[in-house]
């Protein structure tokens, strides 16, 4: 049976997150939301939301939430990624491979270029 | 789909979709009795008994963006191919339980793929939801009732990198233990 096997652990790992976030409130949060609906599951989602948070932990981001969503009805337009900077507008998405998805974390996110050639006009 | 977890995740989000508040995914794979099983039980909005008797039916979703739902149907083609059925049962107001079963070493049975990543996901994504993930091989189990972590982190989200980190080892070496020790 495995389980959480030390709540002390988890405690000191809160504690070190909420150090980090204090350092990086100043930079405004940022959105991901991954479409998970029946579509985007089988054009490859889970893999993208994996990519995103691959790259969170890697490159070590604090501050950014991911969620999922379901279809929203572009679903020849899957994997699609939704991006919300801060008080920018939302920036939506398509073909989002792990490998746009990690463009995307670190050109639109990490350095406020959008990465053009994938997004969907509103 | 080519994994039993991206339907795991596909038929999840369902129960996300009915609003439920506690997810349980259990998948067992019985070595002696050649069966590999999977459940996913939530407390959602329910659907009545017409809705359950047509949802299998590719022609019929509660989507609102597009008229087919193809998600169960598949599952339970999936299944049936492999010896094997899918049930759903429902009560509108209490929740909705739905069970698959395959003849495990059937040729045709799908892999079971990355269950670690497929509960890393569902847990992230959905941090108001309570999950419980239960999967166990022959003897040898794995089990998380993610509330415990949930409270503990109150105030810090999950997709923080150290938070993540945990997370994912926690998943990763639990799972691969579980299928090493079977």
């Amino acid at each position: 049976m495995t389980t959480v096997k030390s709540l002390e652990d988890l405690k000191k790992l809160r504690e070190l997150a909420l150090e980090k976030r204090k350092v990086k409130t100043a930079e405004g949060k940022a959105q991901v939301t991954v479409a998970m609906g029946t579509c985007g599951i089988a054009a490859g989602a889970r893999e993208t939301m994996k990519a995103v948070l691959d790259v969170i932990e890697k490159n070590n981001i604090s501050g950014i939430i991911v969620s999922q969503t379901g279809c929203i009805g572009l679903c020849e337009r899957e994997p699609i990624v939704q991006v919300t900077v801060g008080e920018e507008p939302k920036v939506t998405y398509g073909k989002v491979t792990p490998e746009i998805a990690r463009r995307i974390m670190t050109e639109h996110i990490g350095e406020g270029k959008i990465v053009k050639e994938n997004v969907i006009p509103a | 789909m080519r994994e039993l977890a991206l339907h795991l995740l596909d038929i999840a989000e369902n129960s996300v979709a009915a609003q439920a508040s506690v997810i349980r995914i259990e998948v067992e794979e019985d070595i002696i009795n050649d069966r590999l099983s999977m459940k996913i039980i939530d407390n959602g909005k329910g659907m009545d008994e017409e809705m359950v008797r047509k949802v299998t039916d590719p022609f019929v979703t509660s989507r609102t963006t597009r008229k087919v739902g193809l998600g169960i149907p598949l599952l339970k083609e999936a299944a049936e191919t492999c010896n094997g059925s899918l049930v759903i049962e429902s009560q509108v107001g209490s929740g909705t339980t739905l069970s698959v079963d395959f003849q495990r070493s059937h040729i045709d049975r799908m892999p079971l793929g990355d269950l670690a990543t497929t509960f890393l996901n569902l847990m992230i994504a959905h941090p108001t939801i309570q999950f419980i993930f239960h999967y166990k091989v022959g003897i040898e189990e794995f089990f998380l009732d993610d509330s415990t972590i949930k409270k503990e982190l109150e105030g810090v989200p999950l997709s923080e990198p150290v938070i993540l980190n945990f997370l994912r080892n926690l998943f990763e070496t639990g799972i691969a233990g579980v299928q090493s020790a079977a």
